[in-house]
């Protein structure tokens, strides 16, 4: 098998990982034991597909070969010789393969088992080292690198995630009406957590961690493709697609970064920027419109700008001013402060700031000096830019923009 | 977010009432204790890293001379208080992290009594940047 077809095979187990992980859970209920055998599956198909060629139906293929282990576990359960007893009495009645898709296979499998794992029940890192492995097919080592955390400490991570899924009772089902949007929504946010873990990566392996957007983005079309007149879930594909366009121009050679102003825009991938446009067009005609496509509306105007000072502005301050009104956060009220200034002008995006450091909220983020050293500085204060430049590098917990800050304040005292 | 955990010692006393003039089942009690907290951090998937640091008799500062050769300095007679050991945790919120230096700062001493070291708590770097 040639390099292109072993990668092909990789992609398709991590493709029919999640829907044969949510079959077995549909048919035994135990996510954890079911967890166990679908990785076996997983392992046996990688290791005898690139040897043997692709079984004709792949994915019944792995749902018989971890139901199979799945009743070998319990027969060998001495503490479950009830069931025993009966799943002895019973037949295997799945001999073909094909037959699995009627019994076993459910589209909504993929999205079921999303939303158990980013259950509210659930801490972020549990949900998050749950989604990936259990719904992105990443392997516990893979997880384990990607956040830098030791190999044992994300196995336990994983591990207590599946407890309290157990204790907690949450069923393998998909919420009602009432409950499916709050779920969703810490689905998304599960999602983008991910996403912006890979992207804003500054430690560690790069490569190992932009897989982890490229990770959020494949995971998020599946959702998509699911949910297709979703306009949030959209949003949300069509803000990691127009963010990620811009990766390559974001940080120059050395790791440092490039402000957005400044990054040159013939690197931006215009395919990219294409489809998530397309995407977020059609969403924002979806009512009432949500704060993804809010958001993926804005980075579409950054997008669509041939030269920075093409940028459509009044538009974002527009985008801003209703994003404002949809939620009570502190972050979109300083990006608001910003739009503001770069329309009415500096003056009054500071007197915005000035509103911000009152609410408090926002105490000791190094944004809120980043973005008044910048407002300063464009107002003409010199040092009063280089004090708060300094300021917020001393607070940021980010290396790349630490040395952003601190260069910023440097240009301006001429060093 | 990653926080390192820094357990400072007072220096005066170190060799009058440090854990090396302890009983031996005070001893035995304070290693036990951080055993299991390292335990309970593992078990918890909060676990990244966790040394405990060689006594301060030995400690040097090492800086560059011009040709690039150690110059060494110390130990440090004066110094008021020294570097014991550290943890490095991996936790969902600041409060959880002080939470991990509350419990490593109780940890028992002579007769049992909690030794309330002051406990350095520091964001490790290159955390994500909340800006998408």
């Amino acid at each position: 098998m040639s390099a292109i077809e072993a990668r092909r095979v990789e992609s398709l187990l991590r493709e029919l990982a999640p829907q044969v992980l949510g079959a077995i859970v549909r048919r035994f209920g135990d996510f954890s034991a079911a967890e166990d055998v679908v990785q076996e599956a997983l392992i046996a198909g990688a290791t005898q597909w690139p040897a043997e060629g692709l079984p004709d139906n792949p994915r019944g293929w792995l749902i018989h070969v971890a139901a199979r282990r799945m009743t070998d576990t319990i027969r060998s359960d001495s503490a479950r010789r009830l069931r025993e007893a009966e799943l002895a009495r019973q037949e295997w009645p799945f001999s073909d393969p094909a037959s699995f898709e009627a019994d076993f296979v459910d589209a909504d499998d993929t999205l079921t088992l999303l939303f158990m794992c980013c259950h509210p029940a659930l801490t972020t890192s549990s949900a998050i080292a749950l989604t990936l492995r259990a719904v992105g097919g990443l392997t516990t080592t893979e997880i384990a690198h990607a956040f830098l955390v030791p190999e044992a400490t994300m196995a336990k991570r994983i591990v207590r995630a599946k407890e309290s899924i157990r204790t907690s009772g949450i069923p393998f089902e998909l919420p009602d009406a009432a409950e499916r949007d709050a779920r969703l929504a810490s689905v998304l946010h599960v999602l983008y957590l991910v996403f912006n873990e890979g992207y804003a990566a500054s430690g560690g392996d790069a490569l190992q961690r932009t897989d982890l957007s490229n990770e959020a983005i494949r995971l998020t079309r599946a959702v998509h493709a699911l949910l297709p007149d979703d306009g949030e879930v959209a949003g949300l594909l069509a803000l990691m697609l127009l963010t990620d366009a811009r990766r390559t121009a974001r940080t120059a050679v050395d790791g440092t970064l490039i402000p957005l102003d400044a990054q040159d825009r013939s690197l931006w991938n215009r395919e990219t920027i294409a489809e998530g446009i397309a995407l977020v067009s059609a969403a924002l005609r979806r009512h009432p419109v949500g704060p993804y496509r809010l958001q993926a509306a804005i980075a579409a105007v950054h997008d669509e700008a041939a030269r920075a000072e093409d940028t459509d502005w009044p538009q974002i301050l527009a985008l801003y001013g209703v994003l404002k009104s949809l939620s009570d956060n502190p972050m979109v009220a300083l990006n608001h402060a910003i739009a503001t200034a770069m329309v009415v002008g500096p003056a009054a995006g500071l007197a915005l700031l000035d509103a911000l450091v009152a609410d408090g909220r926002l105490a000791g983020h190094h944004r809120l000096d980043a973005v008044r050293a910048h407002l300063l500085e464009r107002a003409g204060d010199r040092a009063g830019a280089i004090a708060h430049y300094l300021a917020a590098a001393g607070k940021t917990a980010g290396i790349p923009e630490r040395n952003y800050l601190t260069t910023q304040a440097a240009r301006l005292r001429g060093d | 977010m990653k926080y390192m955990l820094m357990m400072h010692a007072p220096k005066e006393g170190w060799t009058t009432a440090g854990i090396g003039t302890w009983p031996p089942k005070d001893i035995q009690a304070h290693i036990q204790f951080m055993m299991d907290l390292n335990k309970k951090l593992a078990a918890s998937g909060e676990f990244v890293d966790a040394q405990g640091l060689a006594g301060p008799e030995e400690a040097k500062s090492i800086r560059a001379r011009k040709d690039g050769t150690p110059d060494t300095d110390g130990p440090f007679a004066e110094a008021k208080e020294f570097l014991a050991g550290f943890w490095i945790v991996d936790v969902d919120s600041p409060a959880r992290a002080y939470q991990i230096a509350a419990t490593a700062s109780d940890a028992p001493g002579k007769d049992g009594v909690p030794l309330n070291m002051p406990i350095e708590v520091r964001q490790v770097m290159s955390a994500p940047c909340q800006d998408v």
